[in-house]
């Protein structure tokens, strides 16, 4: 679906392209031995490498240069198999080298291609421009004391990977799509853990507006640091909203760096010094150029995970689920992973229903992870197999689901402890079967006298009668040789 | 390539090294001499030659993913003007 926005003067269409900084998981920094995890005590997780102290020198993790050509073959994208350490000088506090090791004129990887998923089924594919390694900067505090600002290195100096698209994108929903994709692939790869909140993925979001039609791009405006789906989507309409109105009165878009204020609902430009975008870059002399041989690349190649689409077009071909069942499952590798451990002993689609709607839906209502179930996949595997062989209804199995939402128990057990075994014991259903009829002489003559609909009534007595608990199909066979017969 | 006076100003300030006004003039006049004297080397015809990155034909040594370091806020705080708890407390930094 096209995303236009109305102005006065026409519909105008929305060019975007997006930077995305991942946080590689790794153990080590890129060019230290100190430690990356979150949440550690200011300036404890800090070499004197990453504080910049005079005469330390940096020297490449060999596993964050494994993992960023991981994650290019992933984005279906060219390795380079050389690839040069720039320096990227600016001053800022938090940035003790008084410049960011980074890649700028040979990245790493270069052109590819995400195949995004939209929400009428459809797919897109959006260009990646390149992807290169950089250093992160320490983290700021202004907030804390009126003169002064706090530093912490902790995250100075960890591996991340900026992820360049193409000016591809068309509306703030393609835009999602893609982050949501692009985590997915990052996480199904194991090269960066997607956590938005925890900052390990944020996201720089360049924005133009041109009317429908026309050629070439106009002035775009870089809405940086923004660190959530939502926030990259309402950015979106916020800037360009802004930028028609600015065409539109005549006036000339700037290019600039402006910080979204999601409360507010506006993005405003940043305040940056004069000269902060003179970068000077050039190659850093403490660090040879980055070569990679072809038994490197096709080494990692090999050790690929299935990925997303792979995975959701084998789903359709194989286990034959509609696209858009497939789409959900593959999302994310845990729920893929706990699908096919269902999947592996059942009907692929009735496994599919039940991790979809009941499953899904539970956690969804519940704010939980897949990870988090108080389901385990066996036990729900254990379900649709007592469902299967006649041991439980399928009426009985919403409720047996329920206890197990609520106890994790094994549905062995609670079918056994709560004696929801079906009746398949005809002589059991025909006593029940026999009393209704005596009870209700007035809808008996009603099924006699050819009503078929009363017979339903009858079945629902029954089932009430055995708690549900009688083989539907034997009730009704009963009934109307009973009744008819 | 030369610099003037605004030059030497801009690049002063970007590396954050203080030239009074009078010395931008023999500043300019050093720098120019000194890029001039490098500049010869455009003079050299080097159509197809691969830039040369190192002459000792190593490559560059990778490290294997193992934390080796860090746990010492101390050390690394050691030489701060100034310290809070375990951060470096800097002249207040204002976006």
């Amino acid at each position: 679906m096209t995303y236009l926005i109305h102005g006065d003067t026409g519909d105008w269409e929305v060019v975007i392209g997006l930077e995305v900084h991942a946080q590689v998981s790794s153990q080590a920094k890129l060019f230290s031995g100190s430690p990356t995890a979150f949440g550690a005590g200011p300036n404890s997780q800090v070499s004197l490498v990453d504080a910049a102290m005079p005469g330390m020198l940096p020297v490449i993790n060999g596993y964050c240069v494994e993992q960023a050509v991981k994650t290019g073959l992933g984005l279906n994208a060219r390795i380079n198999k050389v690839s040069v350490f720039e320096r990227k000088n600016y001053f800022y506090a938090d940035l003790p080298q008084g410049y960011q090791i980074s890649q700028y004129q040979h990245p790493v990887v270069g052109e590819g291609v995400v195949t995004v998923d939209l929400a009428d089924g459809t797919t897109r594919d959006i260009g990646i421009e390149r992807l290169h390694m950089e250093q992160d900067a320490g983290k700021s505090m202004h907030d804390q004391d009126p003169k002064r600002s706090f530093i912490d290195l902790n995250r100075a100096g960890v591996c991340l990977m900026e992820i360049v698209t193409k000016p591809d994108i068309r509306s703030p929903e393609e835009a999602g799509a893609f982050v949501r994709k692009l985590r997915s692939i990052l996480r199904y790869l194991g090269t960066c853990d997607g956590n938005m909140e925890q900052g390990s993925m944020r996201a720089d979001v360049n924005v133009s507006v041109r009317l429908v039609g026309e050629e070439g791009y106009r002035t775009r405006a870089e809405v940086k640091n923004v660190n959530s789906v939502r926030f990259i989507m309402q950015a979106i309409e916020i800037e360009a909203r802004r930028q028609v109105e600015v065409h539109e009165s005549g006036g000339e878009v700037v290019q600039e760096t402006r910080l979204m204020d999601p409360v507010k609902g506006e993005t405003r430009p940043m305040r940056v010094k004069e000269f902060a975008h003179d970068y000077r870059y050039f190659p850093d002399p403490d660090l040879l150029p980055l070569e990679l041989d072809d038994a490197f690349i096709e080494g990692i190649r090999a050790s690929l995970p299935e990925l997303p689409d792979a995975k959701k077009a084998r789903f359709m071909a194989d286990m034959g689920l509609s696209a858009k069942d497939a789409t959900t499952l593959v999302a994310d590798r845990e729920s893929a992973e706990y699908f096919e451990a269902v999947a592996a002993r059942h009907d692929a689609k009735k496994a599919a229903n039940w991790v979809t709607n009941d499953l899904f839906g539970a956690l969804n209502k519940a704010g939980l992870a897949i990870a988090d179930s108080p389901i385990l996949a066996d036990h729900l595997s254990k379900l649709l197999t007592l469902m299967d062989d006649g041991t439980i209804s399928g009426k009985i199995a919403k409720d047996v689901f329920e206890i197990m939402w609520e106890t994790s128990d094994d549905p062995e057990k609670i079918v056994a402890d709560k004696g929801l075994k079906q009746i398949t014991d005809t002589g059991a259903i025909e006593v029940a079967v026999d009393e209704i009829i005596a009870a209700n002489p007035g809808q008996a003559d009603a099924v006699r006298g050819g009503n078929d609909k009363a017979i339903g009534w009858f079945v629902g007595q029954v089932m009430k009668a055995t708690q549900g608990k009688a083989n539907p199909q034997q009730v009704n066979q009963l009934l109307k040789a009973k009744l008819k017969g | 390539m030369s610099l003037d006076k605004n030059d030497v100003r801009r690049v002063a300030f970007l590396a954050r090294i203080r030239v009074d006004e009078d010395d931008l003039e023999p500043v300019a006049r050093d720098l120019n001499n000194i890029i001039g004297w490098v500049e010869q080397l455009a003079e050299v015809d080097t159509d197809g030659v691969e830039p040369l990155t190192g002459v000792t034909g190593m490559t560059l040594k990778r490290r294997d993913d193992v934390v080796t370091d860090g746990g010492d806020p101390d050390k690394v705080l050691r030489n701060a003007p100034d310290r809070v708890g375990d951060f470096y407390a800097v002249p207040k930094v204002v976006e």
